[in-house]
């Protein structure tokens, strides 16, 4: 099987990689490029915790193959912080205690940046509906709901 | 798990698209917005040798008012469907269904076309095609055709396109005064296929008879069901609590659910009874001007 070309930015700063076309592209990003802030929690494209920003749009980077994203730009997790400060929603999981084992904590955190990113002041339904996608087996999801709107209030509050 | 090794063929049109199908033959899987495919790749339920990918083709991705219908280009996203105030406006059956296709993530990425040609029982696409009585305009080596969405789903993940054919568009005439629809869902939890679910479009006249209605069931059969009897017995009539108890019980007994972890026939049966018996109520509060939600229950 060929391999195709691929050239991706991710977290600001530009990839060019050759890949298997059955490359997913979670494994793009975890084993050839070295991001393992998005984690891999299931083989059946329901959990989220591999969730990255494409273009502005929240996906589940296993259900895609690496060569789908060509040409395209992706946040992860690690392109949160800034200058060594947390992003005000890494904050907000902190203060509100919305994680445990924290495995699914970096899909959360880039579900409820795609949701702020559309909608800055949601409601507890619309913060719940938003995070469908992402099964978090620890917390009960009550301090992840809190999280997200107290993140939202702390980056309302500084735009 | 990871898929089984393929050739990827990106395409920058339609009739290149279609050029690699017939020339591929079986071995060929047209990819759209992968949500269906690339689990089922995963899982090793498919193994083609050779991926078209959609992904690349302008003009495939639309919602437009044209000619007395609304127009839907295939490769139009879950989300762009959800979000839609043309749709809102027109039909709101259809957000209201397509805001509850999995999460936020499938719906940033699935397609209408794709969702349509996977042909899953318990798609939320299929039973507002039928409710809506769609075209389906499907393009091939030959030229195009169009599909009625009752002729379109023939078995499980079986639909009336061809190996070589791509669905192009989906095209819902507007709705004459007096109409509305909404579209009730009953999951397990959220974000996932419906246990059972109904949509329904309604036109009546101004004094409360049914002129015209579209009943599709979602979840209890294998495939998407158009309730043509139940149908029939609301056509005509002066919309009265008996007369919608009855169809409700018919729409139910045209149902064929298959029992799965998500329920039994049973259940399914009367949860179809249930949900058509509301999903009308909302259709006729939204006739009167209403604000009355439909979704999950
Ligand atoms: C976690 C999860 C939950 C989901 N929940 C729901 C749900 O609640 N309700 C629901 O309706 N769906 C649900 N889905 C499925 C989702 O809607 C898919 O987006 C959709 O079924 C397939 O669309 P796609 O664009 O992703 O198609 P793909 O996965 O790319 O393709 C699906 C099939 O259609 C074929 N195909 C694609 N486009 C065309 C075309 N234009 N012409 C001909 N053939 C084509 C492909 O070859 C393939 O066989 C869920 C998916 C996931 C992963
Ligand atoms: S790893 Fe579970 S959805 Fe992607
Ligand atoms: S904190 Fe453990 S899965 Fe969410």
């Amino acid at each position: 099987m060929s391999k195709e070309k691929i050239r991706v930015r991710v977290n600001g700063k530009d990839f060019e990689a050759e890949v298997e076309p059955r490359l997913l592209l979670i494994d793009l990003l975890r084993e050839e490029l070295g991001f393992t802030g998005p984690h891999v929690g299931c083989d059946t494209s329901n959990c989220g915790a591999c969730t990255v920003i494409l273009d502005g749009y929240s996906v589940k980077s296993c259900t895609m193959f690496a060569v789908q994203a060509h040409g395209k730009e992706i946040l992860t997790i690690e392109g949160l912080a800034q200058d060594g400060k947390l992003h005000p929603i890494q904050e907000a999981f902190w203060d509100n205690h919305a994680l445990q084992c924290g495995y699914c904590t970096p899909g959360m955190v880039m579900s409820a940046y795609y949701l702020l990113s559309r909608n800055p002041n949601p409601t507890e339904y619309q913060v719940r509906r938003g995070i469908t996608g992402n099964l978090c087996r620890c917390t009960g999801y009550h301090n992840i709901v809190k999280a997200i709107q107290d993140a939202a209030g702390r980056m309302r509050s500084k735009a | 798990m990871y898929p089984r090794a393929f050739e990827y063929i990106r395409s920058q049109s339609v009739a290149e698209a279609l050029g690699h199908l017939s020339r591929l033959g079986e071995e060929a899987k047209v990819l759209a917005g992968g949500q269906s495919l690339i689990p089922m790749m995963k899982l090793r339920l498919a193994g083609p040798s050779y991926i078209v990918d959609l992904g690349g083709i302008p003009g495939l991705s639309y919602i437009r008012e044209e000619d007395g219908h609304i127009a839907l280009g295939a490769f139009t996203r879950h989300r762009e469907v959800e979000e839609s105030s043309l749709l809102r406006s027109r039909f709101p059956i259809i957000p209201e269904a397509i805001g509850l296709v999995g999460d936020v993530q499938v719906r940033n990425m699935g397609t209408v076309g794709g969702s349509l040609a996977h042909g899953e029982m318990g798609s939320d696409w299929g039973p507002v095609s039928l409710a809506l009585n769609a075209q389906l305009r499907a393009v091939g080596p030959g030229g195009e055709r169009r599909i009625a969405a009752k002729e379109f789903f023939l078995d499980l993940y079986t639909t009336a396109l061809s190996q070589n054919e791509l669905l192009a568009e989906v095209l819902i005439s507007l709705p004459p005064p007096n109409s509305s629809g909404a579209y009730l869902k009953m999951v397990r939890r959220a974000g996932d296929f419906a246990v059972a679910s109904v949509a329904m479009q309604m036109t009546v006249d101004d004094g409360g008879k049914c002129l015209d209605v579209g009943i599709g069931l979602g979840g209890v059969g294998l495939t998407p069901i158009k309730a043509v009897k139940a149908e029939a017995a609301l056509k005509g009539e002066k919309v009265t609590e008996a007369v919608l108890r009855n169809a409700a019980a018919i729409a139910a007994q045209e149902a064929d659910p298959v029992p799965d972890i998500r329920g039994s026939a049973e259940y399914r049966r009367e949860l179809v009874k249930v949900l058509c018996y509301r999903v009308a109520n909302i259709a006729l509060g939204r006739i009167r001007g209403e604000a009355v939600e439909g979704g999950y229950v």
